[in-house]
C-alpha cells in the first residue's frame, strides 16, 4: 500500500481552514475580551447574539393595506367631482363603497356619452366601469393595479419605519415581512428599554397636512355647520382637535376646514425641534421648492385668515396667517420636549401610507438575556465535559482524535455563522449543543466501524480505508435527512427557530467534513508513522 | 472497551410486544390529551405573560393575591410562578387572552398586571419581560408548525424512497410518527406547554429518529448482498444486531448533552430538552423495534428488489429493475 502520499496535503487543508474559520469566528470573542488588537473588517463580521440573548423588542405588527386603497379610490372621487364641475354635469351622490370601489348615481340621459369620457379620462387606467343601470355606474379597482398598490403599501410601511428606527438610533435593526398573507412586519430591536415610546414612533400615521380654516373652534358638530344650515359644503370637512388651553377652553373642538390640503408631509423638507412664542416647545419644518411655491400662494391670497394644521386628523393648532410664507412654518400644541422631538422625528422620516395593528410584542429585558446566556453556556460546557470524558474512557486514544473532529467542527460553526451574519440565539445554543452530539454519532458509527473491520484480520490501514469508505455513504443518507428537517424549520420558523434551524444546517455540513475529512486524516496521520502492516490501533 | 459484545439477539420476535406497548402508551397519551388537552404556550392559544423581578424575596401566594383580585376578570385562570433562578426573586405572571386584547389593545393585559402588581404593594419589582401574543399570530403559527412538520416527512419519505426501497421509507417514517405521538403523549402526561421551542425540538426528533433508523436500513441494504438466501426478517435482525452497540452509544452520547441542557439551560428551554430527551429514547426504542418491523411486514412476501440488484453492476441503485 502505497498510501498517504496526500497526507501533507490533507494537512495543509485542515490547518488553512481552521485558522480561516477560527479568525472569523473565535478570535474577536477573545479579543473582545482581553482587549487586544482587532482589525476592522474582523470585528465587523463578529457573531451577533440574537434578541433573546441580548434583550431588545420584538414586535409583529399588520399593516392595514385597505387604508390605503381606501385613500386611493377617495382622491380618484375627488378628481372626478371636479372634473364633473368644470364640465358642468351634475350628477347625483358618489359615493366610496368600499376601498376598492365606488359609485355614481344619478347621470343624466343626455349627458351619459360625456360622463363617459370624463369617468374614462379620470379613472379608466386604473378602475373598471360597471354597465351602468338606470343612469347607476359602479367602478371598481382593476386587481392587477389593487395588487400592485398592496404591495406599494407594504414598501413603504417598512421603509418608513426603518427611517423612524434609525432616527431612534437603534443599532443594527430587523425589519422584515413576515408571514403568509403578505400584510405583516416583524420589527426586532436590540436594547430598546422603553417600549411604549418605540411602540408610538413606529406606530404614528404621522400624516401632516395644511388646511385653511373655513369655521370654527366649535364644540359641537351642529354649532360649526349652523352658518351653512346645518349642512357639509362638499369641498369641506370637520375635524376634531384638543381645545387651545391658552383660551381657557377644554374637551374636544370641533374645526372646518378645506378638503384639499395646501401642503402635506410629502412636501415637507425637514422637521427639527424649537420654540414657540411662549418659549414652549415646538416642531419647525421647512418644505421642499414644490411645496414652499404651494404654500406661498395660499398664504399669499389669505392673509388674516387662519391654517389649521391637521396631524393624523386631529387639528394640533389654526395659526392666523400673517403674511406669505414661504419655505419655513412652526407647529404648535401642547407638547413636551420629548413630545416635540418624537413628532419631528416621525415627520421627518414621512408619514406612514396606512394605519397599523400590534401582533404579537415580546420584550427580553437584559437581565433575562443575561441570564439566559449563562445558562445556554453552562449547559454548553456541561455537555461539551460528559461528551468528553465519554469518549476518552471508551474509545481510548480514538477517542482524542473524536475530540479534535468535534472541537473543529465547532470551530467551522461558529465562524461559520459569523460570516453568514447569523444571530446566536439561546435556540441557536441548543443547536450547538445538538451538533456536539450528533458530531460525536458520526464518529462513534466510524468508529463501531473500525472495531468490526479490525476483527477481521486485514490490517489496520486497510480496516481504517474501509471503514471510511463505507460509513460515508450512510452519514451522507443521515445527514441528508436531518438536512431536510432543518430546511423545512427554517423555512416555517421564525425568530429564535430560525438560528436553531441555522445552527443546526451548518453544524451538520461542517459535521460531514470533519467526521469524514478531519478525522479519516488524523487515523492517517498516526498510522503513518507506524509499521504499514500494523495490525491494531487504540480504539 | 466494548460495553456490548456481538450479540444475537432476536428482536423481530419481540415486535408485537413492542408495537402494542407503544401503542399503549399513544393511547393513554390520546386519552389525555382528549380529557385535559394539550396545555398551549402563548405562542399558540394567544394571552400575555409578564415576568417581574423583585427586590427581596417576594412569595408567589403574595403575587397570586394581587392578580386574583384584578378587575374585569382579567385574573382569572391566571398562571403564577417562579422563574429562573430562585436567587434573583423572578416571577412569571401568565394571563389568558381576553377579548379587549387586539390591535392597539395589545398590551393592555400586561399593563394592568403590572399596575396590579405595583399597587398591591407587595415590595419594589421591575419588569424584566413581556410576551404578547394576539389571536392572529397562534393560528398562523398552528399552521406554520404542521406545515413544517408535514413538508419534512414527505421529504424524508421520498429521499429515502429515492435511496433504498419503499419498504424502507415506509418503516422510517412510521418509525418517525411513532417518535412524535410518543413524544405529544409525554408531554402531555408530565403538562407542558406546547411552545415554538417545542416545536422546534419535535422537528429536530424527526431528523434524528430517521438519522438512527437509516444506520440500520443501511447495514440491511449492505447484508442483503452478503446474505442473499436468508429472509428479510432474519437478514434484518443481523443488521439490527451488528449496529446494537452504536445505536445504545450514540444515543448516550447525544442524551449527555440533552441531559445537559435539561439540567443547565434554564427556564426557556426546559421544553425543548424534555422533548429532546424522551424524543431520542424513543427514537433508539423506535429505531430497534418498530422501523425494521413495519418495513418487514410492509414488504410482506413480496420479492426483495435489493437482492435481486444486488447481483448486478449498479449497485448504487437498488430496485431499479426486477427479475426477469
Amino acid at each position: 500500500m502505497a498510501a498517504y502520499k496526500n497526507l501533507r496535503w490533507k494537512a495543509i487543508t485542515i490547518v488553512v481552514v481552521i485558522i480561516m474559520f477560527a479568525a472569523v469566528g473565535v478570535y474577536p470573542m477573545f479579543a473582545q475580551r482581553f482587549g487586544l488588537p482587532i482589525p476592522g473588517w474582523l470585528a465587523a463580521k463578529q457573531l451577533q447574539l440574537g434578541l433573546d440573548l441580548k434583550g431588545g423588542v420584538h414586535l409583529v405588527l399588520r399593516v392595514n393595506r385597505d387604508d390605503a386603497l381606501r385613500i386611493s379610490t377617495e382622491s380618484v372621487t375627488e378628481q372626478i367631482r371636479e372634473a364633473f364641475q368644470n364640465a358642468s354635469i351634475t350628477t347625483g351622490a358618489i359615493t366610496v363603497t368600499s376601498p376598492t370601489t365606488f359609485r355614481i348615481e344619478g347621470v343624466p340621459q343626455d349627458k351619459d356619452a360625456e360622463f363617459r369620457r370624463i369617468a374614462e379620462e379620470q379613472a379608466g387606467t386604473n378602475y373598471e366601469r360597471g354597465s351602468g343601470v338606470g343612469g347607476a355606474y359602479d367602478f371598481t379597482m382593476r386587481p392587477n393595479i389593487a395588487r400592485s398598490l398592496r404591495e406599494q403599501t407594504m414598501v413603504q410601511a417598512h421603509d418608513t419605519i426603518d427611517r423612524r428606527v434609525n432616527e431612534l438610533g437603534v443599532s443594527e435593526p430587523n425589519i422584515a415581512q413576515h408571514g403568509d398573507n403578505g400584510d405583516q412586519l416583524l420589527v426586532q430591536l436590540p436594547g430598546i428599554r422603553d417600549v411604549a415610546r418605540a411602540k408610538d414612533i413606529i406606530q404614528s400615521t404621522a400624516l401632516l397636512e395644511l388646511k385653511l380654516l373655513e369655521g370654527g373652534p366649535a364644540s359641537t358638530r351642529e354649532a360649526l355647520l349652523q352658518p351653512h344650515g346645518g349642512q357639509l359644503p362638499p369641498d369641506m370637512e370637520v375635524v376634531s382637535g384638543a381645545a387651545d388651553a391658552s383660551t381657557g377652553e377644554s374637551g374636544t373642538m370641533y374645526y372646518l376646514v378645506r378638503k384639499v390640503a395646501a401642503v402635506n408631509g410629502s412636501d415637507l423638507r425637514s422637521a427639527s425641534v424649537g420654540l414657540d412664542e411662549s418659549s414652549r416647545p415646538a416642531v419647525m419644518f421647512s418644505l421642499k421648492p414644490d411645496g414652499a411655491r404651494k404654500f406661498g400662494q395660499v398664504t399669499g391670497s389669505n392673509i388674516g385668515r387662519s391654517l389649521a394644521i391637521v396631524l393624523d386628523d386631529r387639528v394640533q393648532s389654526y395659526p392666523r396667517i400673517d403674511g406669505r410664507i414661504t419655505s419655513e412654518g412652526r407647529i404648535a400644541g401642547n407638547f413636551t420636549q420629548q413630545e416635540a422631538a418624537d413628532l419631528a422625528l416621525k415627520l421627518r422620516s414621512g408619514a406612514l401610507p396606512a394605519s397599523m395593528t400590534y401582533l404579537e410584542e415580546r420584550v427580553i429585558g437584559p437581565t433575562l438575556g443575561a441570564d439566559s446566556i449563562r445558562s445556554g453556556v453552562m449547559a454548553s460546557l456541561a455537555g461539551l465535559v460528559l461528551v468528553v470524558l465519554f469518549m476518552l474512557a471508551y474509545y481510548k486514544l480514538s477517542g482524542v482524535n473524536a475530540i479534535i473532529a468535534m472541537v473543529v467542527n465547532l470551530i467551522i460553526l461558529l465562524g461559520m455563522m459569523a460570516y453568514m451574519g447569523a444571530a446566536m440565539t439561546l435556540p441557536g445554543i441548543a443547536g450547538f449543543i445538538l451538533t456536539m452530539g450528533m458530531g460525536v454519532d458520526s464518529n462513534v458509527l466510524i468508529f463501531e466501524r473500525i472495531k468490526e473491520e479490525l476483527a477481521s484480520n486485514k490490517g489496520a490501514r486497510a480496516a481504517i480505508a474501509a471503514s471510511f469508505d463505507r460509513v460515508f455513504l450512510t452519514l451522507l443518507d443521515t445527514h441528508v435527512t436531518s438536512l431536510i428537517a432543518a430546511a423545512f424549520l427554517f423555512q416555517f420558523g421564525t425568530g429564535p427557530i430560525r438560528g436553531f434551524a441555522t445552527t443546526l444546517f451548518v453544524g451538520l455540513i461542517s459535521n460531514l467534513f470533519t467526521s469524514i475529512f478531519v478525522s479519516r486524516a488524523l487515523f492517517e496521520f498516526i498510522l503513518s508513522r507506524r509499521p504499514a502492516n500494523a495490525q491494531t490501533v487504540s480504539i | 472497551m466494548q460495553i456490548l459484545p456481538t450479540t444475537h439477539f432476536d428482536f423481530a420476535r419481540w415486535r408485537w410486544h413492542a408495537i402494542a406497548l407503544s401503542l399503549l402508551i399513544m393511547l393513554a397519551g390520546a386519552a389525555t390529551i382528549w380529557t385535559k388537552g394539550l396545555p398551549l404556550g402563548v405562542d399558540f392559544a394567544g394571552g400575555s405573560i409578564v415576568i417581574v423581578k423583585f427586590q427581596a424575596a417576594t412569595p408567589v401566594e403574595r403575587v397570586r393575591g394581587a392578580i386574583s383580585s384584578m378587575p374585569n376578570g382579567v385574573g382569572n385562570d391566571a398562571v403564577v410562578q417562579e422563574y429562573g433562578n430562585p436567587s434573583e426573586h423572578m416571577v412569571l405572571v401568565r394571563v389568558a387572552q381576553t377579548a379587549a386584547q387586539s390591535g392597539q389593545n395589545l398590551s393592555q393585559d400586561a399593563d394592568a398586571v403590572v399596575a396590579a402588581l405595583k399597587q398591591a404593594n407587595i415590595g419594589t419589582l421591575e419588569v424584566v419581560g413581556t410576551e404578547i401574543v394576539g389571536p392572529v399570530v397562534g393560528e398562523q403559527l398552528k399552521k406554520q408548525g404542521l406545515l413544517a412538520t408535514v413538508f419534512a416527512l414527505t421529504g424524508i419519505l421520498v429521499y429515502i424512497a429515492l435511496r433504498f426501497q419503499v419498504s424502507f421509507a415506509v418503516g422510517a417514517i412510521a418509525a418517525t410518527l411513532h417518535d412524535l405521538l410518543i413524544c405529544l403523549a409525554f408531554l402531555a402526561f408530565f403538562r407542558y406547554d406546547m411552545t415554538l421551542n417545542v416545536i422546534a425540538g419535535l422537528l429536530t426528533i424527526t431528523g434524528y429518529s430517521v438519522n438512527d433508523t437509516i444506520v440500520i436500513f443501511d447495514r440491511v441494504r449492505e447484508n442483503m448482498r452478503s446474505m442473499r438466501r436468508d429472509n428479510l426478517s432474519n437478514i434484518v435482525n443481523v443488521a439490527v444486531n451488528q449496529t446494537l452497540g452504536r445505536t445504545i452509544i450514540t444515543a448516550g452520547t447525544t442524551l449527555l448533552s440533552v441531559v445537559a441542557l435539561y439540567l443547565f439551560g434554564g427556564e426557556v428551554l426546559e421544553g425543548f430538552a424534555f422533548t429532546m430527551l424522551v424524543g431520542i429514547i424513543s427514537g433508539t426504542y423506535s429505531t430497534i423495534f418498530i422501523a425494521a418491523a413495519i418495513a418487514i411486514m410492509w414488504q410482506g412476501r413480496k420479492p426483495i428488489k435489493g437482492q435481486v440488484v444486488a447481483a448486478s453492476p449498479e449497485t448504487r441503485k437498488p430496485g431499479r429493475r426486477r427479475a426477469s
